[in-house]
């Protein structure tokens, strides 16, 4: 029986990477900066784009897409803000991939500027997939411990952002800010870091303004 | 726990250079794995065995290549394998490395067999 042996060299995230390049792409001539947002499930991510929305909705325009397993809690929580969510229920899949952002795409109104993707919470999985977003965001809530960057590597190495979340509750917590900031940096020196509380507001308009900033840039570099 | 549909993608890739090469079956696929690509080995080869019945890979047999880490550090260029994620140069403690290889996931060869003479 004849055989043969075929050198394949293929990528076997080639199909996710590509439609992410495509999105990108697309994003970026449109203008729209676009945060693919990382984190364990409950760290915050609803919650710190519910105050997001709050402080950007006088200034500037904002999308969200939220991918969950099952239900539509957090777009419904989003568009209660008055900002359009479009919720992706992967029915059990670990995490959001490149194909199922493209679908939600044509939706997005033009005069976006900003496009929120709140993955699945889950701190491991969506590390490997590129969405098409310009920046990525990891959060990492105080309860959860200050050990987690050395135990999860992966999300804090491929983000560009590090945002600790519920920072109200340091007090109540054994939880070292400094340790943290440092182990995370260890592994990625490129890391920018915001202390945030969505009770209590600290560190929010920092990070609009870090956000604004970077829209601009983006905005300039297509103009 | 990702691995399942890494393995669907292989998968298409697998049907498709089946067609390619007008094989009937495909006996051997051999992966490059990264230690740092975020996949686990043993459950990939689970997520294949489990991927494989009923398909044109039915009865191939999978192989996986772990690579190491290597990283060259962009201040000094030494080139060195790591065992961890806290990357700092081992010459001279920068931590501006770039990654050479570690983080892969690749289908690198398949063997195939056909029918025809």
């Amino acid at each position: 029986m004849p055989t043969k042996d075929v050198i394949v060299l293929a990528d076997l995230l080639g199909t996710n990477k590509k439609i992410a390049a495509d999105i990108r792409a697309e994003l970026e001539r449109r203008g729209i900066l676009a945060v693919n947002l990382l984190s364990s499930p409950g760290a915050g991510k609803t919650s710190l784009l519910e105050q997001i929305a709050v402080r950007l909705r006088d200034t500037a325009k904002m999308a969200v897409i939220e991918g969950d397993i099952e239900t539509e809690r957090d777009a419904e929580r989003i568009r209660a803000k008055g900002v359009p969510a479009w919720q992706i229920t992967t029915g059990g899949a670990c995490h959001l991939e490149a194909k199922m952002i493209a679908r939600v795409l044509p939706e997005v109104p033009p005069e976006s500027e900003f496009l929120f993707i709140e993955n699945v919470g889950n701190l491991v999985c969506p590390a490997s997939y590129e969405l098409g977003e310009r920046l990525r965001f990891v959060l990492l809530s105080t309860p959860e411990g200050d050990d987690k960057p050395k135990k999860y590597p992966k999300a804090f190495t491929t983000s560009d952002v590090m945002v600790l979340t519920k920072a109200d509750l340091l007090p109540y917590l054994p939880f070292d800010i400094e340790k943290v900031k440092a182990e995370a940096l260890e592994l990625n020196p490129r890391l920018k870091i915001f202390v945030t509380s969505a009770v209590t507001g600290q560190g929010l308009d920092g990070l609009i303004a870090f956000l604004a900033g970077e829209r601009r840039d983006l905005a300039a570099r297509h103009a | 726990m990702h691995e399942l549909s890494i393995v669907a993608g292989l998968f298409e890739t697998l049907e498709a250079q089946a067609r390619e090469n007008r094989a009937a079956r495909i006996t051997g696929v051999t992966l490059k794995i990264g230690r740092l690509s975020g996949v686990v080995p043993e459950l990939l080869e689970s997520a294949f065995d489990m991927y494989k019945k009923g398909t044109i890979a039915e009865a191939a047999k999978l192989t996986v290549d772990v690579v190491p880490l290597r990283v060259r550090c962009r201040a000094c260029g030494t080139e060195r394998g790591v065992e961890s994620y806290v990357l700092l140069c081992a010459a001279c403690a920068s931590p501006d490395l770039e990654i050479l290889e570690g983080t892969e996931m690749i289908l690198e060869r398949i063997e195939l067999e056909s029918d025809d003479p």
